[in-house]
């Protein structure tokens, strides 16, 4: 005699059922939603031609005086925030990881914190920082910082949380004080994450702070922005590719770093 | 026996309430010599070797040790206490990414601060002594390998050397051998018998593994649903003792 065999029960294969007609739904509410005028998607093709015809040939006569300060500016405002945000961001992982403070309370307020950090796109804090500190790098170097706290804490706090117990419990029993217990228990245990962490933001910061200009918070955006309200095309093909090629070259330096670390 | 070096009494511990897992504890253990305590799984022999450290909270009862009551000791006296207590893991608990040297200086952290041992600025006795520990536990020559490159006989013998770094006037074990193979955890119990012995420090071990604790220990503890019911030398674990102890006959067959 055979013997029925299915993986899912009733009520399961019906809750799978229900997510796929639910997406489908989705599709459709959000195709609505955005209301495509089929007008203008009629000649997308041919205006995307025209652009890229007006961005050739790529101006790079314009690269010495226009762009390459401002690129400069961004790879500043990258770093700068993020070091920033890694000072700001351990503490309140520290806080936030259950291991190291066994207070709930405490937890659940650092990961609101870190949480808000998140919610916030770094666009809209670098409109806050430049009404509060005026347009220029200032502002940009900020927004990044405060962006990034919420990124760097979280997941610190959770390689913190990952780690094993028994170093630590060891470290304890021997009447280490708690700051050794952070320096010699916690601390090598997290070590590879925490610098595949800021690595890794510092690498979307270049990214991120490419635009911010675009809001007056300094760096190369203020030149695209710049490059797209006169509608110079070859010139704003020229800001891409700048920008372009430094995320390349910062995606080539972090996972070199980033071997050599771990 | 001279003057006892840890005295519990009227110890209990209950990690639900209602639910004691220690129940009225009452023990000496002796300046010197190996004491093994041997008892089913969930009886409370790990409970008990942690509640002398605290690393887990004793309910009720109290700990004398070095003339103090470890039990109300604040987070200060504890941690100077502590210092005095070797401890020695089932799982090692190396620091796994540093080396063996680091290993076993961090048996000093509660000596040197926290910024000296940030920088690694360890005194120099310490180094000079985790040498010659290195020596004597078969490791010399390994000092900068990384602990996590080592086999487990190997782990737990650093495990020894950083609590001996500590120069404990107590050290505890908690299923030193229960992670190793049979010729591993007799050369490991052979090990610490023979470093305690020669620095006369007392020895109170988790073993669960009855022929190993006869065949070092000097006087073996017996428990059973959270008590003592065996307290004697090792001659006197007959199999009448056994069956108190671990239930049941047919496994003695």
């Amino acid at each position: 005699m055979s013997r029925a065999w299915r993986r899912f029960g009733p009520a399961q294969r019906a809750a799978r059922w229900s997510v796929y007609v639910f997406i489908v739904a989705a599709i459709v509410a959000s195709a609505r939603a955005v209301e495509i005028v089929p007008e203008f998607l009629y000649d997308a093709p041919e205006q995307m031609q025209d652009l890229l015809r007006r961005m050739w040939p790529i101006a790079f006569h314009h690269y010495p005086a226009g762009v390459h300060d401002a690129l400069v500016d961004t790879l500043h405002i990258a770093s700068l925030g993020t070091i920033l945000a890694v000072a700001m961001a351990v503490p309140v992982a520290l806080l936030a990881a259950r291991n190291v403070t066994p207070s709930r309370p405490v937890n659940y307020l650092a990961r609101l914190l870190l949480v808000s950090s998140r919610s916030v796109n770094s666009l809209v804090w670098a409109l806050l920082f430049v009404a509060v500190f005026g347009p220029g790098a200032l502002a940009g170097t900020l927004a990044i910082a405060f962006r990034s706290i919420g990124f760097v804490g979280k997941l610190i706090g959770e390689a913190l949380e990952e780690g094993n117990a028994g170093p630590v419990e060891a470290l304890t029993a021997a009447g280490a004080p708690w700051l050794s217990v952070l320096a010699k228990g916690y601390w090598p245990q997290v070590e590879p994450s925490f610098w595949a962490v800021v690595l890794f933001r510092w690498d979307i910061n270049v990214r991120e702070s490419a635009v911010l200009g675009l809001v007056g918070a300094g760096g190369i955006g203020m030149a695209l922005d710049t490059a797209l309200n006169l509608f110079q095309w070859d010139r704003v093909a020229m800001v891409l590719f700048a920008i372009f090629c430094v995320v390349v070259v910062a995606e080539v330096l972090v996972t070199q770093i980033r071997k050599r670390v771990i | 026996m001279t003057a006892s070096a840890l005295s519990i009494r009227n110890l209990d511990k209950e990690y639900a309430r209602g639910k004691p897992v220690l129940r009225g504890i009452s023990l000496e253990i002796g300046a010197t010599g190996i004491t093994a305590i041997i008892g089913p799984s969930g009886t409370g022999k790990s409970t008990l070797i942690r509640c002398v450290n605290r690393l887990v909270e004793p309910t009720a009862g109290e700990i004398r040790f070095q003339g103090e009551d470890l039990v109300k000791l604040d987070r200060k006296g504890l941690r100077l206490a502590r210092r005095q207590i070797g401890m020695v893991f089932q799982e090692y608990n190396l620091v796994e990414r540093l080396s063996v040297m680091e290993n076993l200086l961090c048996g000093r952290l509660g000596y040197v601060s926290p910024w000296k041992a940030w920088l690694r600025k360890y005194p120099q006795a310490d180094i000079d002594r985790a040498f010659s520990l290195l020596d004597t536990v078969g490791l010399a020559g390994l000092a900068n390998q990384r602990a996590d490159s080592l086999s487990g006989g190997q782990r737990q013998r650093v495990g020894i050397a950083r609590a001996i770094m500590q120069e404990p006037k107590l050290l505890l074990a908690d299923e030193p051998t229960s992670s190793l193979d049979p010729k591993t955890s007799v050369e490991i119990m052979a090990l610490i018998s023979s470093i305690c012995r020669g620095n006369s420090i007392p020895v109170m071990v988790n073993m669960h593994d009855v022929e190993l604790a006869k065949r070092f220990a000097d006087r073996i503890i017996g428990m059973s649903g959270g008590t003592i019911v065996y307290d004697g030398g090792p001659a006197g674990l007959d199999e009448g003792v056994l069956k108190e102890i671990y239930g049941g006959e047919g496994w003695l067959q």
